[in-house]
This record gives structure tokens, sequence and C-alpha cells, in this order.
């Protein structure tokens, strides 16, 4: 390969050319798939709702503003939000509330359930954790663990103790091996409930259902 | 002839110049997804699709890129190719991205693709290329597969995150957790290079014996 060695230009060019290609099959790529991640994350957090707050058929974003709860689909981006859950005749059934602390590893992200009438926990889910595969990742594969927070009394707060030591309606059997891991998952949600206890309104007084999605307004057969 | 000639590029990246087992590159995808079969299939289609979409491209612009910017435009073709994998899969298969997490734009830094390009597609026609990045990739697919399911199976008692064994199995725990992964490679390695051994050893003795009869 003996060939004069090309000149700038070229080089400068053959790269501009390679990046303005790859530019436009990424825009391609991210413009042809976005619809589907948005329909994802949306289906995902709806089904996330659904989960933790049992006998709910709608839903609704509520964000914190000016010391009360709106009902809105807009959030700027220093407000924090729960969902709120209604039966299919739209009354309150409870707050989807997420929350994120530190983990064993990396930042847990959950959801729960609260019902204010019956002052429980009534659900929880993990939505992103990586904790370590087989040991701390029973937070969310334990079917007990998980169960156990489905009627779960958060007054004055939820305490997580030794497996099988379960005594009081506020206590959490922690998993055997993913001590750490169980912990954090309480603390988590002690934390988030009392940043939000003080902000949700008396039991009673939620914000009622506002049915923004005429798609959804069918009504009941 | 010409049959033979890309299926000997097909075959050599399965077994004989297999990337991980015997060129041992790639290793990092190898040891940090290989926890599940799952995911170690989700990551060798992915670097299958970046592989020989990029071995394409580069072994059809072979005369049009100078040398001297060859590898940045290596480069950018794979990076395009591991952006549109991510977004893909990102919409198909949210969870096992999810699972995958940085590993899937790590691919741009797998040595293994970057070293077909430059070994490879880079100085041979188009159908040899693309028959070499098959082999190549779909060895590195049955490699992360073979590892991902010892691990998982050992580790979890589990394939597919189908239970094998039942309620009485002890899951290894060890073996999906980082540590599994050396110990795997490093049994698996010690298979590979023990049977090579062998065969030589054995061709030996073939010729050898036909050198007697003779």
């Amino acid at each position: 390969m003996n060939a004069p060695a090309p000149s700038s230009l070229r080089l400068v060019l053959t790269l501009a050319v390679a990046g303005l290609i790859s530019g436009i099959a990424i825009i391609g790529i991210y413009e042809s798939t976005l619809p589907t991640i948005t329909a994802n994350k949306a289906r995902e957090l709806r089904e996330a709702v659904f989960k933790v707050l049992p006998g709910v058929s709608e839903m609704q974003q509520l964000v914190y503003r000016d010391g009360g709860l709106v009902a809105t689909e807009e959030r700027r981006k220093e407000e924090q939000a729960v969902y709120g859950g209604y039966d299919r005749e739209g009354n309150f059934i409870g707050y989807a509330i997420p929350a994120a602390g530190p983990g064993f590893q990396d930042t847990i992200g959950l959801l729960y359930g609260f019902s204010p009438e019956q002052k429980q926990v009534v659900g929880m889910e993990v939505l992103e954790s990586r904790e370590t595969p087989g040991l701390g990742d029973k937070i969310y594969k334990d079917a007990d663990f998980v169960g156990s927070f489905r009627a779960l009394s958060i007054e004055p707060n939820i305490v997580a103790v030794k497996k099988g030591a379960k005594a009081r309606p506020n206590e959490v059997d922690a998993i055997t091996g993913a001590t750490i891991s169980s912990k954090a998952v309480v603390r988590i949600i002690n934390e988030a409930h009392a940043e939000w206890l003080q902000r949700l309104p008396p039991a009673g007084a939620e914000p009622p259902f506002s049915d923004t999605d005429p798609a959804s307004s069918g009504g009941s057969p | 002839m010409k049959q033979n000639e890309s299926y000997e590029e097909f075959i050599k990246g399965i077994w004989r110049d297999n990337p991980v087992f015997v060129q041992v590159l790639g290793m990092c995808p190898m040891l940090a997804v290989t926890n599940s079969a799952i995911n170690a299939i989700a990551m060798g289609m992915a670097t299958f699709f970046v592989l020989v979409g990029s071995s394409f491209l580069v072994s059809s612009f072979r005369n049009w890129i100078p040398k001297q910017v060859r590898i940045s435009c290596f480069i950018i073709i794979i990076a395009t190719f591991v952006t549109v994998a991510d977004y893909t899969l990102l919409a198909l298969v949210p969870k096992v991205h999810k699972e995958l997490g940085a590993f899937i734009p790590l691919i741009v830094a797998n040595c293994m693709i970057l070293g077909r390009q430059e070994a490879f597609s880079s100085r041979y026609p188009v159908r040899l290329a693309v028959m070499d990045a098959m082999g190549m990739a779909s060895g590195f697919l049955l490699a992360l597969f073979s590892l991902g399911a010892i691990r998982e199976i050992l580790g979890d008692g589990a394939l597919f995150g189908i239970d094998l064994f039942g309620e009485n199995f002890e899951p290894w725990i060890i073996m999906i957790l980082p540590p599994g992964g050396f110990l795997t490679l490093g049994v698996i390695l010690l298979f590979f290079n023990w049977f090579r051994f062998k065969k030589d050893e054995f061709l030996a003795d073939v010729a050898a014996a036909e050198r007697g009869g003779n």
C-alpha cells in the first residue's frame, strides 16, 4: 500500500460524512422508538400504581403545589407528585407514592400504596434497583416480603425485624441474607412517608377524580 | 471452492478462533452480564447485530476510508449500530434492557468488534467479512450462553427462569455474583485448552502411527 497520503481535506470530509450519516441514523432510530418507549414507561407506571393499590381502576397524577395537591398532567421539574387511585365510580381509594433512597449497591426506587382511611400501606412495588442478584433482589422477587406490605400499619412508622419475629402490625420480616436491602426498603418508605404525611390533605378531603381523558370516561355498562 | 472459503471463515469463529475461549476478547460483557441465560442471549444478540452490521459497512467502504482515519470511522460506525441496538432493546424488551443496563452502550468498547474491523473487514470483500463477523458473533453468543446457562443453573437452580430442581435445591449464590463469572470462565478455559491439547496429542499419535505403518 504505497498510495500517496490523502489530503487533510479528504480526511476531514470522510469523518464529517461519516458523522453526518451516523447522526441521521441515530435521529431516525430515536424518533421511531420514542413513542413506544414513552408508552412503555406510562404503562409500567400505570401497572405499578394498580398493583400497589388493590381495587383501583382509574388514576391521576397529583402534583404538590402551593401547599396542596393539584390534579394535573403537567409537572414542573422541581415539583413532586403522587398518584391518586380511584375506583370505577371515582371514589378515592389511596395514594401511590414514589420514593427512592440508597440501597445496598445503588438507589432503590419504589412505589408504595397508602390508604389514608386505614392508615396502612397497602402495597409496595420496586421500580428500579441494582441489588445483589439472588440476595438483595428478593426485595421484589420474594413473594412473602412483598406481600407483607399489603396490610401494614405505618403508625408511627414501619420497623424491619428479624425473620419470623413479626409481632406487631407495623413490623415487617426482613429477608434472611438481605437485611440491608430489606431495611433500606423500610427506611425509604418511612422517610417518604414522613415527608408526605404533612402534605396530604386530611382523610376525606382528597382531590376528586377529574376525568380529562375522554377515551376512559365510557362509564360502567 | 468459494463455498468452502466462506464456510471456513464462518466456522473458525465458533471453534478454532472462538473470540472468548481462544482469543480471550470481550471479557467485560462476558463476565458482567452472564448471570442468567436470557441476559447472556440478549447481550449476544445485540453484539451479533452490531458486529455483522459494522463488518458489512466497513468492508463495503474499505476503499473509501483513508487509512489515517480508519479507526475513527470504525468507531463511528460501531457506535451508530450500538445506539440503534440500545433504543431497539429499550422499545421492544424494556425488562431485558433494564437488566443489561450500562453494558449495552459499552458494546462500543468491546475490543472483539473493533478487532474484527481492523484485522478482517477492512481487508477482505464484503461476503467474507460478513461470514467472518457472523462466525465470530455466533462464537461469542455461544460462549456467553454457555457461561450464562451454567451460572444460572448452579446459582439459581433455574434455566430461562424455569425452576429445574424444585424446593430442596440450595442455590450456589456465588455463581451469579461476579466471582462466579471468573470461576466459570476459568473452568471452561481449562477444559477448552485441555481438549485442544488432547486433540493435538491424538493427531500427533495418528501421524506417528501412520509413519510407523508405512
